[in-house]
């Protein structure tokens, strides 16, 4: 009888993979809410700072820092039925695909034995991701205001990319590392992005005023890090209860 | 021992691929959604990627 037992996992090609759909089933669900999340938090935080910062960058308030200057308070709240649900649509593209490289990683993580995943240490998952993909960049190309100065594109999304992964992989090194060796490497690649430098404009040119550029750039770091903060929590409560259906036991 | 072996490698193996093929579709749909220029994406994913933090523009 338990000679049927050496065929119960037959090699499967990852189309038909039950592991791969366990990872997809946890990304999508935790993606799409934390899109969803994203979605609400922005159009009620970020959006009325990027729609004021838009009659700057239209021209019809012109910013002056001389007596008598242009009023602070805007009336810019509103929903844009098209231009808002492509907002949530798109939301939910990129969380999902975030969540889609959390939990890859999450079912590495089991596979090795790095530690046990649940809602709250898919917390720190959380914070991790924030780091890597929001916080890192950030400190070399703060989330901008359309309109204001910036250098070349391509340059900072090569740079952007860099950060990402540098920053991605340090946190790893951080976490899952097992002496001074990973830990200095991790520290090393955490520093690297910012001692190049990220590609900055030549001059100032914006019409924007720059109280504006820095609320636009923490409220979206805040919002960012509550977004990552559920992504993680919700990624790490699915991911554990896959890991509970199929059998597969967790480290302690 | 010997199917403690095969069920565990087989099981790696199908985690690995799974992980890698997962973390690719997330690649994508990122640089479809944040990255891409092409101008109705842009336009369409303009707010998020402002307030998102990709670069744009």
């Amino acid at each position: 009888m338990p000679r049927h037992m050496t065929c119960a996992t037959p090699p499967a090609s990852p189309a038909t993979d039950p592991m791969l759909s366990r990872i997809l089933t946890s990304a999508v669900i935790a993606g799409f809410a934390a899109g969803l999340l994203a979605a609400v938090l922005q159009l009620v935080f970020v959006q009325p700072v990027l729609l004021h910062a838009e009659l700057y960058e239209s021209g019809q308030l012109i910013h002056s820092s001389a007596e008598g200057g242009v009023s602070a308070q805007q009336d810019v709240v509103g929903f844009d039925p098209l231009r808002d649900g492509l907002s949530v649509l798109f939301s939910g593209v990129v969380y999902v695909g975030y969540a889609l490289i959390l939990v890859a990683v999450m079912a590495v993580a089991t596979d090795r034995g790095w530690g046990r995943i649940d809602a709250r240490t898919g917390i720190l998952w959380g914070i991790a991701g924030f780091v890597t993909v929001q916080f890192a960049p950030a400190l070399g190309l703060p989330p901008e205001l359309p309109g204001v100065a910036a250098a070349d594109l391509q340059q900072r999304q090569i740079w952007w990319g860099g950060t990402v992964l540098a920053t991605g992989l340090a946190c790893g090194l951080l976490a899952f590392g097992r002496n001074w060796m990973a830990w200095a490497s991790a520290i090393v690649l955490f520093a690297l992005p910012h001692l190049i430098g990220a590609p900055q404009p030549e001059v100032y040119t914006g019409p924007t005023p720059p109280e504006l550029a820095g609320e636009f750039a923490t409220r979206a770091l805040g919002v960012g890090l509550a977004v990552w903060i559920s992504l993680g929590a919700l990624a790490g409560a699915l991911w554990q209860r896959e890991m509970r259906e199929a059998g597969i036991p967790q480290a302690a | 021992m010997a199917t403690t072996t095969l069920t565990t490698s087989s099981s790696s193996t199908g985690i690995a691929a799974s992980a890698g093929l997962s973390a690719l579709f997330g690649l994508v749909l990122i640089v479809l959604a944040g990255h891409v220029q092409a101008d109705a994406l842009h336009a369409a994913a303009h707010d998020v990627r402002h307030a998102t933090g990709f670069p744009c523009h």
